[in-house]
């Protein structure tokens, strides 16, 4: 018997798809995503509205909030460390967590390094924002990347921005002779056999879901049209007006991406959804897609 | 046993979520049209249907939000072969432990399984597993068991078709079929196989066409109750 294998790594992930992964600070709020129907939650200590709002270092969240979010719910839970800081990523498996997210919304840690996640038994997410740190992400060992999106603005350009530029690359690395290979690996900054794998599955090597920006139901099935595998979704649930019914509307809109009718009926009377920023007039250094590299 | 010969099946793959597109290949694999099934009138144009990996919450509720429960049940007792794995085991089954309060459930299969029974992620694992399905020579087969849902027990209808040391690891009975593992995360399309002949008799017996003569049936076609 083997445990902490690639398979059953990168496995969860494929048992994840088509579903809404949801960020809750609480044990009340993870009760109310499962209720939902959210496939995991994502414990942190602040969503990225309010670490926006608040600033300073964004760091794990206290153990005891998400052990509390573990014991709460029997569905998957998540947790975020911050880029390279491996020892938050050793303290969240030892509470468990099903996942880890090695995340943007975090401070970094490390400006040069991510964490070597072929080191540990519990798997990883990491975000992108094209095909090269995709790859470079998944020779770190992540067995599942999200976009990165601009996390807590309500705004879901930057997402569909990542997700474009990963799936067009892939078009065009589809089409691509074997002896323009090792250059297309060269100029993305990815290993030449993951370049490869993706030429061979048309697809990234591990499951890719969309993230950053996401809050309504439409948001989500735009992000699955555009081939996203499932969605996370940050500050749009618990800063939207009425949580439980936005979620389960994101939730349904995940599943029913392709039948408009569907859309338009679930769509309905939600409340207000968070206000959102207008990302291309915030300052690069508020950005939080540029973390990480 | 698939050549072209071999009338043309559709086997649906439930769609709500989950690991719908390795299943899909699967079920190609193992000679068959797959579809992918959200609505009732998807569920309509089938001879089986599997019901895929995932959060076995996440579809149940969506089963019943989109009224699909009801209809699948009735299809189950019209003798439809439906093939669960892991999510689609708990959501067969007549009873689950550890589930959450009012999960939606069919409650088809005379089985009761303990959900995420063999622990959390960090404690999923690959096994081989011995499997023996009916008809055919016994062997070993590769396991990936995901926050696996574990049976506790089986029913007196209810046949074994793998085990796990002394584990049950697989059942059927009658027209339903489940594994706690999933076959579709190999390229072992066996079990797959074996469904879709299930879905073969099943198809000859509701539309016996000229051929239908010539369809052997597994012993085992009686729709469970």
């Amino acid at each position: 018997m083997e445990q902490g294998t690639s398979t059953v790594k990168q496995g969860l992930a494929q048992m994840l798809k088509g579903g809404v992964i949801m960020d809750v600070t609480t044990p009340e709020q993870a009760v109310i995503a499962q209720e939902a129907g959210a496939v995991a939650v994502m414990a942190l200590e602040r969503v990225p509205a309010d670490i926006r709002k608040e600033g300073g270092v964004a760091r794990m969240a206290d153990p005891g909030i998400v052990q509390a979010i573990v014991d709460a719910v029997t569905i998957p839970v998540m947790a975020k460390a911050r880029i390279g800081h491996f020892v938050e990523a050793e303290i969240l498996q030892s509470l468990g967590v099903d996942y880890i997210d090695e995340s943007e919304v975090l401070t970094p840690a490390d400006e040069q390094h991510h964490i070597n996640k072929k080191a540990f038994k519990v798997p990883f997410v990491c975000g992108a924002r094209d095909l090269g740190e995709a790859l470079r992400r998944i020779a770190e060992g992540a067995s599942m990347i999200r976009t990165k999106g601009e996390a807590g603005t309500g705004n879901v350009v930057e997402a569909v921005r990542h997700m474009r530029a990963i799936m067009g690359e892939i078009r065009r690395l589809k089409n691509m002779p074997e002896d323009e290979l090792v250059a297309f690996a060269k100029s993305i900054g990815a290993p030449l056999e993951l370049v490869m794998e993706t030429q061979n599955l048309g697809r990234l090597p591990v499951v890719n879901f969309a993230a950053g920006g996401i809050a309504t139901p439409a948001d989500a099935a735009l992000m699955m049209r555009l081939g996203a595998d499932g969605v996370f979704v940050g500050s749009g649930i618990f800063k939207s007006q009425d949580p439980a019914v936005r979620a389960r509307a994101i939730v349904e809109a995940t599943t029913y991406q392709a039948d408009a009718a569907v859309l338009a009926r679930i769509s309905r009377n939600l409340g207000e959804a968070m206000k959102g920023l207008d990302v291309a007039s915030m300052p690069q250094s508020e950005l939080l897609a540029v973390r990480g590299w | 046993m698939v050549d072209s010969t071999s009338p043309p099946i559709t086997v649906g793959v439930l769609a709500l979520q989950g690991d719908v597109v390795e299943h899909v290949r699967s079920i190609v694999a193992s000679g068959a049209t797959a579809v992918e099934v959200r609505t009732r009138s998807d569920l309509e144009g089938v001879s089986g249907l599997v019901i895929p990996g995932g959060e076995s919450t996440t579809v149940g509720k969506l089963l019943e939000r989109f009224n699909l429960l009801e209809p699948l049940q009735q299809r189950i007792a019209g003798g439809m072969p439906v093939y669960g794995t892991c999510t689609g085991m708990i959501l067969l089954a007549k009873s689950v432990e550890d589930g959450l309060d009012g999960q939606p459930i069919l409650g088809s299969l005379d089985v009761v399984v303990a959900r995420n029974g063999y622990g959390r992620q960090l404690e999923s694992f690959e096994a081989t597993v011995d499997l023996s399905l009916p008809a055919q020579e016994p062997g070993s087969f590769h396991g990936v068991f995901i926050r696996a849902p574990r049976v506790r027990s089986v029913g007196p209808g209810v046949g074994v078709l793998a085990r796990m040391g002394h584990e049950i690891v697989a059942v059927c009975q009658g027209n339903l079929l489940a594994t706690s593992f999933h076959p579709e995360l190999t390229s072992d399309a066996r079990v797959h196989a074996y469904f879709v002949g299930m879905c073969r008799a099943f198809a000859a017996i509701s539309n016996p066409g000229p051929d239908s003569a010539d369809v052997t049936v597994p012993a085992e076609s009686e729709p469970a109750p």
